[in-house]
């Protein structure tokens, strides 16, 4: 009885259901496009309005891949999280990751208003937002992980996280508080979330930060089991604490940090998901949850985008406030249905 | 005549133990001299805040040693690569945060990673010695429960058994039987007795338990302050060595029946 063998057909079918959510994803918006179309646009082939085409190429294709991208990017960095922290409750919103990214994103938007003049145009790029917001949440997770060391107690980490969250949005709303109503309009509708704002290039350096962050998350999968046992054994079992632990925060900043930059401080999809896969696969060992956590989380954004976008409705809501909508009340009820929360 | 074909297993030459901080050494205990051989179960024995744990973590190359070698199989054990460690000697702690969202199974097939691949999948040899392992610890009818459902006796059972997947010369235990009952307590050290008959592995093993460690092992290292004492505990017996373990005046030992008794 290999072990692995009866997990795959649960995969496939989250595979499929990622496939299929993510079609209705792009099916589904503002305008009604019939569905010979869509596909049409999305083969290249004869489609009957070229601006129908023009939607599903330019506007809702790159958000369904950001929806993709967004949701296995922050499912995978919550379950890191939880197994370094050994903490169920880790994620990266949690732990302040997403409030470092903020601040670093705050300062590139704002700060280039304040420090003015010649900085502006060079600051504002998209780059330079995702390498502020990647150091910001860096800068979080490596005192997180500095507090943690010293302190050992999973308690005594998520204080931590939160105590950051609030030194960030302290320092957030003092810069807010000197800089022009544009700028501050435009952090503020950056921190509402959104999936759509992005262009095909955005979509491509998104990807490169995701991708980086995928490949070494998978390259600690064996060690990640090991780290279940807390450190003590997993040095016993010949495994490089310091490496595996270096490896991992690069993997999450990058992850948490680029995600937040281009879609908004998104909540609740690292904590949420790979709990709900722990329901749905009954497995610890990371070689099974890190694929199917990668396909949970992209799913759960699929759905809270196509939410966000009511079908037939000019409006979409802010991401950010359906992840928690979903979100919340999933973790309410996995606490009351298990009692005991395990990571 | 069996005692020349013994292997020494761990052994250690004048061994400092302690705490080397900027400010001072703090010396736990000095000039260590002790030698385990293959199938022997050795209790380490002393008071609470003796350094038991200390030692423990010595021998087993967690924490540096202030003077003096650990050898395991004869080599040196800061120059073992840590891999290769993991092959020769396992642990089992206590109050350690490990998930209790695992299965028995998949927490002993743990034991088996300094063999598997990089993604760490177990091969037909692992499955083997995971099913052996979790057969000589008596737990097979628990390997689908999740830790959270087990009692504190069988988990620790679950965690001797990691270790025996382990497949390691030198199995050593960190106060195995806290939390248990006088019955598990027991039956957790005879365990250990028939393990280290059955594989000859070199059992070392820090307990209060010294009661059960007189009648069951080969060997007690008796830790007292800065001092230690090894023998069997025949020698120790005729020595007088345990009449000195706790303060005088609570507790006497009582020779005749070789075991600690509050003085009346």
């Amino acid at each position: 009885m290999l072990q692995s063998q009866k997990y795959i057909l649960p995969l496939l079918l989250l595979f499929i259901g990622v496939i299929v959510l993510g079609f209705l994803n792009i099916s589904l918006g503002s305008v009604n496009i019939p569905l010979k179309d869509v596909i049409a646009s999305i083969f290249n082939l004869e489609v009957s309005k070229e601006t129908w085409r023009y939607i599903i190429v330019e506007y809702r294709l790159p958000k369904a891949i950001t929806a993709i991208i967004t949701g296995s990017g922050l499912a995978i960095s919550g379950l890191l999280m939880q197994t370094l922290f050994r903490n169920p409750l880790a994620g990266p919103y949690v732990l302040g990751l997403s409030s470092g990214a903020s601040l670093g994103v705050a300062i590139v938007i704002m700060g280039a208003s304040i420090f003015g003049g010649a900085f502006a145009g060079i600051l504002l790029s998209k780059w330079s937002l995702v390498v502020a917001s990647s150091l910001g949440s860096l800068l979080v997770l490596i005192a997180v992980m500095l507090a943690s060391i010293k302190l050992r107690d999973t308690m005594a980490i998520l204080i931590i996280g939160l105590m950051f969250a609030s030194l960030t949005a302290a320092v957030v709303s003092v810069l807010s508080y000197f800089s022009p109503a544009a700028q501050l309009q435009q952090y503020i509708f950056w921190s509402f979330g959104s999936l759509g704002d992005l262009s095909w290039n955005e979509v491509g350096i998104l990807a490169v930060f995701w991708l980086v962050g995928l490949v070494l998350a998978m390259s600690c999968i064996k060690n990640l089991d090991t780290l279940l046992l807390g450190e003590q054994y997993a040095k016993s079992l010949g495994v490089s604490i310091q490496r595996n632990r270096l490896i991992i925060i690069i993997a999450t900043s990058l992850l948490a940090g680029s995600i937040t930059a281009f879609a908004g401080p998104i909540a609740f999809v690292g904590l949420a998901v790979p709990h709900l896969i722990r329901q749905v696969i009954p497995v610890n060992n990371h070689r099974i949850l890190v694929p199917a956590v990668i396909l949970g989380g992209s799913a759960l954004m699929l759905i809270c985008d196509i939410a966000a976008q009511l079908p037939g409705q000019e409006y979409t809501l802010p991401i950010n406030a359906i992840t928690s909508l979903i979100g919340a009340p999933v973790v309410i009820w996995l606490l009351v249905r298990k009692r005991k929360f395990l990571f | 005549m069996k005692q020349n074909e013994q292997h020494s297993i761990l052994k250690t030459t004048n061994l400092d133990i302690g705490y080397n901080s900027k400010a001072e050494k703090t010396i736990i205990a000095e000039a260590i001299d002790i030698e385990v051989n293959e199938g022997e179960l050795v209790a380490v024995i002393g008071v609470n805040g003796v350094g038991k744990s200390t030692f423990l973590r010595t021998l087993s190359g967690v924490q540096d040693s202030l003077k003096g070698q650990v050898l395991v199989k004869n080599q040196k054990i800061q120059q073992i690569d840590s891999l290769k460690l993991a092959s020769l000697v396992s642990l089992v702690l206590t109050e350690q945060p490990i998930s209790k969202n695992l299965s028995v199974f998949e927490l002993v097939a743990l034991g088996r990673q300094p063999y598997t691949n990089w993604i760490g999948r177990l091969s037909k040899n692992d499955l083997r010695q995971i099913k052996k392992s979790l057969q000589n610890v008596g737990i097979e009818d628990l390997q689908n429960k999740k830790c959270y459902e087990l009692s504190d006796g069988q988990l620790q059972k679950v965690l001797i058994a990691r270790a025996i997947a382990q497949n390691t010369p030198l199995v050593i235990l960190d106060e195995p039987t806290t939390h248990l009952d006088l019955y598990h307590k027991a039956y957790v050290l005879k365990l250990l007795k028939k393990l280290t008959r059955k594989t000859n592995k070199a059992i070392v093993f820090a307990s209060h338990e010294i009661n059960l460690a007189i009648q069951l092992c080969d060997k007690i290292i008796l830790m007292q302050h800065k001092k230690v004492t090894t023998g069997s505990p025949k020698e120790l017996l005729e020595s007088g060595a345990f009449s000195t373990v706790f303060p005088e005046g609570l507790i006497i030992f009582d020779k005749a029946s070789a075991s600690f008794k509050i003085n009346p």
